[in-house]
């Protein structure tokens, strides 16, 4: 079976909007959440816990030229319905249908329709005013149509090419994602250096696990006690819990090495050889060095080099450079 | 009671005839449908259009910043057609598109029917679609429309006539198949005795059709289906008719021309393709030969053509034979090629350059239908008994300053079918395009699609102007 590049790129996308969303919802939720264990909230406060979450994904700017302030339902209304913001829900949900829409032939009708569903859904008043009186449901009803498609997916995509390609974003993406999750509780300034391993401190960290619905599988194996490095080894170096940033990675490099037709430890292009070798730093990183560096500067480190993998893998198989048409009309005119 | 007040007003109508007497072949569904309470009824029509909007089976209305979707209006009614009057028209059609490949061969060759004036030479020079830099060039098994979409209408007698063919690329099949299964969903235990010809094999029709006229007979070759794109209001139906053959959906940036040859840009890198199902006209087809600023088709395309390395169906050049002009050729092409009598026959019609024609067409102004012979879609339109005289004095005016352009015929009194309206049956005007193939042999699917114009006493059937379709029965046998 072929595969077109544009195809590719479209399925590729698909499954990185969706993700997205549903990594957007997820944080969105929580930070919800967490504000009502907060105390003392007035302004600052409120503003001291939203801001974070446009900051971590560098979206300040735009946020401030829409918004004067970053309250609840500021920074709420941006992350989720604001058409500006390219990663809001509703724009990620947008792109998404789009894509899929140009590869309607190449997916299954059960996918279609949820994501078109999904798509006539946010757009609907009915979603409005569920965020507005009960966005805990609603969110969830985001999460869930993510989840669903992922289900759909399992069972009803034929695993060609084109599969590989759906996979490579959706765990792009959630590498990319998750690290901005752990990345939040960075920017969160905690009141005062008192309370660093603190009660409030460990409520963020488990505000964090939750979003990425790691709370039960953490404490499965950590026990009751929650620490920041072990969330942290947890989200970035579990072996098998499926939304962390090493698992995400091994997944992209078997997708990589299953498009190149290559084995283990071998690559045939950059983008092999890129996720490759950050595969194997992190198989032989402990939670020591993720600290001797700097949470913060790791998870840095480690987002460049995961967008790096994404451009090569776009230069590999989706990119075909944009046609000179006065070129290529001279050419052809021969 | 859905049919309580129903009238037929005079009309032809599908399904009563005199004396409100159910014809045979509409007899099985009347009394099934007799039966329906209308809310019943209802609760079926909205069922039916939340499915067709949760597909996504939808258009995009032209100039809207919102991207409004809408679906095309879906009538639960069918319409009926019996095995004998189906025969009929297959025969018709087929005779048709015989004649119509006989004659775009020849005026691309000898134009032996323009030199024995059977056809004059202006009308063919004239002809908007008519592509001069294509003659002499041969294409695979001398076939040029292998997919057409001939407008039907019945008069107040039930007489079948041609309308127009549409033989460059028509669209709408995706609906007659979609609208079936719709249908099914609905009424379930309609078609258990019903004995309705199914239509679903027409996807596999069509790719035998694109590989019969691979280049060189080649024996496996690569098909792809050419769209304008996502924005395009029919991509629905390319990716649907792509999905149902097993081949590619492509745009123009995916293609590129090498050594005249088609190539595909895929992840493991160029591939060929062979036959591409066009459906992007042909001024957009290549900005080297034809719209300079066109993004939507691939530069070189032509040539590659003109090399014989890729076959496009429909053919360039095409649009020659649906011109509204030449249409009124069209029983004579019959004659002249396949020395028949034509079975269905035109509606009667004047071309305004023809000085008899024109007077005749001035005088009757506000009777006649004119139309404007490079549009379509219900655009370029007078329908004089329901224009204003400042309308028609505009026309008038218009067909002055080129008569070319214009050709006129007798308001035909479409027939009528019961649609559901409001909460009851009603008629309404029908019309009919079966999608005729030409390949190896002629096939028609047993079916088409029956477009009714849903607006009270209106005549355009167009989804652009309030128009919606309806399933298409062909029956096995005549009740």
């Amino acid at each position: 079976m072929i595969l077109l590049s544009r195809v590719a790129d479209c399925l590729y996308w698909l499954s990185r909007y969706i993700e997205r969303a549903e990594n957007v919802a997820r944080m969105v939720d929580v930070n919800l959440q967490l504000l009502l264990d907060l105390e003392r909230l007035d302004d600052n406060r409120i503003t001291a816990h939203w801001e974070p979450l446009i900051r971590s994904t560098g979206d300040d700017p735009l946020f401030y030229k829409l918004y004067r302030q970053a309250d609840s339902e500021n920074v709420t209304d941006f992350l989720t319905f604001n058409t500006e913001n390219p990663s809001s829900i509703l724009s990620c949900i947008v792109t998404a249908r789009e894509n899929a829409r140009m590869v309607r032939d190449k997916i299954s009708t059960e996918i279609w329709e949820e994501i078109n569903r999904l798509y006539h859904y946010i757009r609907s008043q009915n979603a409005k005013k569920l965020w507005a009186s009960d966005p805990y449901d609603f969110y969830r009803e985001i999460k869930q149509s993510s989840l669903l498609l992922q289900g759909l997916g399992d069972s009803t995509v034929v695993r060609d090419e084109g599969w590989e390609f759906l996979q490579a974003g959706r765990y792009l993406e959630r590498a990319i994602q998750t690290n901005i999750l752990v990345d939040i509780k960075y920017h969160i300034l905690l009141p005062s250096s008192r309370d660093v391993g603190g009660a409030i401190d460990a409520l963020q960290w488990m505000a964090v696990l939750r979003s990425c619905s790691g709370f039960e599988a953490y404490h499965h194996i950590y026990g009751a006690d929650v620490q920041p490095w072990n969330v942290a080894e947890f989200l970035i170096l579990s072996e098998n819990f499926p939304r962390s940033i090493l698992f995400c990675l091994r997944s992209l490099d078997a997708r990589i090495r299953a498009i190149s037709g290559v084995r283990e430890g071998h690559f045939s292009n950059r983008a092999g050889k890129l996720a490759g070798r950050l595969l194997y730093e992190l198989n032989y990183s402990s939670v020591e060095d993720i600290f001797e560096t700097g949470l913060h500067e790791y998870l840095q480190e480690l987002q460049l080099r995961t967008h790096d993998i994404a451009r090569e893998l776009y230069e590999a198989y989706m990119f075909f450079p944009v046609v000179d048409l006065a070129r290529e009309i001279e050419e052809q005119a021969l | 009671m859905l049919f309580q007040d129903y009238r037929t007003d005079g009309f032809f109508d599908e399904m009563f005839a005199e004396g409100d007497r159910v014809r045979p072949h509409y007899r099985r569904l009347y009394e099934r449908f007799r039966k329906l309470a209308p809310d019943d009824f209802e609760q079926k029509r909205q069922a039916v259009d939340l499915s067709l909007w949760r597909q996504g089976v939808t258009f995009t209305v032209y100039g809207d910043a919102q991207g409004t979707e809408r679906i095309f209006p879906f009538d639960l009614v069918p319409r009926i057609i019996p095995s004998t009057e189906w025969h009929f028209l297959e025969r018709g059609l087929t005779q048709r598109i015989r004649a119509l490949n006989c004659f775009l061969h020849d005026i691309y060759h000898d134009q032996k029917i323009v030199r024995d004036g059977t056809v004059p030479e202006a009308y063919v020079r004239s002809a908007r679609h008519f592509r001069p830099e294509f003659a002499g060039i041969e294409v695979p098994r001398n076939i040029y429309i292998h997919v057409c979409g001939t407008d039907l209408i019945r008069d107040d007698q039930g007489q079948y006539l041609v309308l127009e063919d549409n033989g460059r690329t028509p669209s709408g099949v995706s609906y007659v198949l979609e609208n079936r299964i719709a249908m099914k969903r609905a009424f379930p235990n309609l078609f258990s005795n019903a004995g309705v010809r199914p239509v679903a094999t027409y996807p596999k029709e069509l790719l035998k059709t694109l590989r019969y006229v691979a280049p060189g007979g080649k024996e496996h070759p690569v098909c792809a289906v050419l769209t304008p794109g996502v924005y395009n209001s029919a991509y629905f139906e390319h990716c649907f008719l792509a999905q149902q053959m097993g081949i590619e959906v492509v745009e123009g940036r995916d293609l590129c021309i090498r050594d005249r040859k088609v190539f595909m840009k895929t992840t493991q890198g160029l591939r060929q393709v062979d036959v591409l199902y066009r459906r992007i006209d042909d001024d957009f087809l290549d900005p080297t030969v034809f719209r300079k600023d066109s993004l939507l088709g691939v530069p070189g395309l032509v040539g590659a053509v003109q090399a014989g390395n890729v076959t496009l169906a429909n053919c360039i050049g095409t649009g020659v034979a649906d011109d509204k002009a030449m249409y009124y050729f069209v029983p004579r092409m019959i004659k002249y090629y396949l020395d028949e009598d034509p079975l269905i026959p035109n509606v009667p019609t004047y071309l305004a350059s023809e000085k008899k024609d024109l007077r005749y067409i001035m005088d009757h102004l506000p009777e006649l239908v004119v139309k404007s012979v490079n549009e379509s879609g219900g655009y370029g339109m007078l329908v004089g008994p329901k224009s204003s005289r400042r309308e028609i004095e505009e026309f008038r005016d218009l067909i002055r300053a080129n008569p070319r352009n214009f050709i006129a015929q007798p308001t035909i009194s479409l027939s009528r079918h019961p649609t559901y309206c409001d909460g009851t049956f009603e008629g309404r005007h029908i019309d009919f395009r079966p999608y005729i193939l030409c390949g190896e042999e002629v096939s028609i699917i047993p079916g088409g699609l029956t477009r009714v114009a849903l607006r009270k006493g209106s005549l355009v059937v167009n989804s652009s102007q309030g128009g919606g379709s309806k399933d298409t029965w062909v029956l096995y046998g005549d009740e």
